[in-house]
């Protein structure tokens, strides 16, 4: 499996980050010789092995669906780069 | 000049009994370590952020409550450098990135909550890789952190600035966090003392997030005594974080006993050597007349093999990646950190624009990598290969301890290496975590401390891995170890070495 540096152009959209045209030759280099060095685990039978997601078996964590004090809105709002009527402000989204 | 007498050369517990006996004042211990402060930064550069006034005002508050005659925490007044990865109320955070810079937190991550309780001094965020990405704290966004036993290497990482702080005294303790040995390996280089605990000991709730099934918070100090004492505070539930274990906590200072009798430890031969290439010679050497130690001190000595730990790089670099393309997702420029000043079209050109401006390389290479991994076609062949091989590691472990107590090994395959020496090769850098992974995999407890020196004066860490929740026995057998020998009590003296640089470069 070699990336190529269109896929690695597709990878840096759906990561929503630019890369310049150094950065995508660098990168295709620098990911194919970190792909290539995972190529090892396939040498393992892992049929029938089931995946470890998590450390401790603990599962579904519940609290009592009561409301608690949280931020107020100027606190959620103080660290935003832009905002306005109390909201943050974007790019227009919507055509 | 600085020397084992001066204030703060001295550990939390010495300084805590000094603080009791009111033969010091927390404000004359805070003045001490902020004068060494003062002193080295411009060579260490461990600080990303000092926050004085703060310091100050919770210092005052501990002579207050004491001259009331009031019971304090046992740690209250002592100095702390905070890694720049805990929300702090009030104080800049920004996990050594540029796309956090300028945020100031609304709330406090539950350890720093806690330390607050214990009346802990905070000196100031300490230099990190940013995100936790790294193993030199080359990564930062706010330049490179010097180790104060060499100048010209790294102090390790993530936690390389907490790490140089507590062993040149620029900080009596601190605190780390630990994803695939960022606070072990630097404690190692850097010659102090450094604990990760069982997954879920201690709260994550307000620690930047990485690696979330990896992720731990840990203790950085000058012995392992205070490594006991900074448990203490920082274990235990919180309903906040949803993987946190709700196990009592037990007093870890009662575990610390000065013999090993009948603890069965495991040399582990994958730690030695890894597909077989084996770990630097004095650092082999140094690991084994540890082992020998703790036979003398009552201990049964085995070599074991947990095969399947030679895979945990590959495991490691496709599992970390992948959580971590995922938590990063929320650096968007919308709620908080930086948005792109450049003119945009778009939301999606606004994003890319901003995320490319903020994050560093590595941040992006592992972005990248775990966006890829995940990504349609290819989830099978590594995120869920890598679940599936993360199992058979920790059925290595499960077996390992069947027979074992502890397992031990080096902490790195090597002593620090030099500013610059690994920067530009992921893959070499990568390899420097080896040892330390698999517990991070395991969710298993482990921990350094130090247990020799280079010919080149550079400090070799032994490394300490427990069953889960067996922190107690772990800190026990580094007690007893670490009361058989003197390498802790030796200083690093980062000034002479300064001094010694400047004359060599005036005589060039």
């Amino acid at each position: 499996m070699r990336l190529t540096p269109e896929e690695v152009e597709h990878v840096a959209l759906l990561a929503r980050l630019e890369l310049t045209e150094e950065e995508r030759e660098r990168f295709t280099t620098q990911l194919n010789s970190i792909l290539e060095h995972f190529e090892q685990l396939r040498q393992l039978d892992t049929t029938g092995v089931p995946a470890m997601s998590h450390a401790v078996a603990i599962s579904n964590v519940f609290r009592d669906d009561a409301p608690e004090p949280s931020l107020s809105r100027e606190q959620a709002l103080g660290n935003s780069p832009d905002q306005a009527s109390n909201c943050f402000r974007v790019p227009r989204v919507i055509e | 000049m600085s020397g084992p007498t001066q204030t703060y050369n001295l550990t939390a517990h010495e300084l805590s009994d000094l603080l009791g006996e009111r033969k010091i004042s927390a404000r004359e211990l805070l003045d001490s370590v902020w004068g060494r402060i003062t002193e080295l930064e411009e060579h260490l550069h461990s600080y990303i952020l000092l926050t004085r006034e703060l310091a100050e005002q919770q210092a005052d508050e501990v002579d207050r409550g004491r001259a009331r005659g009031e019971q304090l925490p046992r740690l209250a007044g002592i100095p702390i450098g905070l890694k720049d990865i805990y929300c702090t109320r009030g104080v800049e955070t920004t996990c050594g990135s540029r796309i956090l810079a300028g945020f100031v937190p609304p709330y406090d991550a539950h350890v720093i909550a806690r330390c607050r309780e214990h009346g802990l001094v905070f000196l100031g965020k300490t230099n990190m890789d940013e995100f936790a990405m790294g193993s030199s704290t080359e990564n930062s966004s706010r330049g490179v952190t010097c180790n104060p036993w060499d100048l010209a290497r790294v102090p390790g990482g993530s936690s390389g600035g907490s790490a140089a702080a507590v062993a040149a005294s620029e900080a009596i303790v601190a605190m780390g966090t630990d994803t695939g040995g960022s606070v072990r390996q630097p404690a190692s280089f850097c010659g102090v003392v450094g604990l990760k605990p069982t997954y879920g000991r201690i709260s994550r709730y307000g620690v930047i997030a990485f690696a979330s099934s990896l992720d731990q918070v840990g203790p950085i100090t000058k012995d392992v005594q205070d490594c006991a004492l900074m448990l203490n505070v920082l274990a235990g539930h919180d309903p906040r974080d949803s993987t946190s274990i709700n196990q009592p906590v037990p007093d870890y200072t009662a575990a610390l006993r000065p013999d090993a009798k009948g603890l069965r430890i495991g040399l582990v031969k994958e730690f030695m050597e890894y597909q077989g290439v084996g770990v630097d010679r004095e650092v082999g050497q140094a690991v084994r007349a540890a082992v020998a130690r703790c036979q003398e001190l009552g201990a049964e000595c085995d070599e074991v093999s947990l095969p399947h730990l030679n895979y945990s790089i590959p495991v490691y670099y496709i599992i970390a990646p992948a959580e971590a393309s995922s938590n990063l997702a929320r650096y968007d420029g919308v709620q908080y950190g930086h948005r792109t000043r450049e003119r945009v079209t778009d939301i999606i050109e606004m994003y890319r624009k901003t995320r490319d401006e903020g994050f560093g390389a590595e941040v992006k290479r592992r972005i990248m990598l775990g966006t890829y991994t995940l990504s349609a076609g290819y989830y099978d062949a590594y995120y869920l290969k890598a679940g599936q091989v993360r199992t058979l590691i920790r059925r290595d472990f499960d077996r390992a301890f069947e027979r074992f107590d502890l397992l031990v090994g080096p902490v790195s395959p090597s002593v620090a290496f030099r500013v610059g020496e690994k920067v530009d090769d992921p893959v070499a850098m990568y390899l420097s975590d080896v040892c330390t992974i698999p517990a991070n995999l395991g969710g298993l407890p482990g921990m350094s401390i130090p247990c020799g020196f280079s010919a080149d004066g550079l400090p070799i860490g032994l490394h300490l891995v427990g069953k889960p929740l067996g922190e107690e026995t772990m800190l026990r057998a580094a007690y007893a170890y670490e009361q058989s020998t003197n390498f802790h009590r030796r200083l690093a003296r980062p000034i002479e070495l300064s001094d010694g640089r400047r004359r060599a470069v005036a005589r060039a």
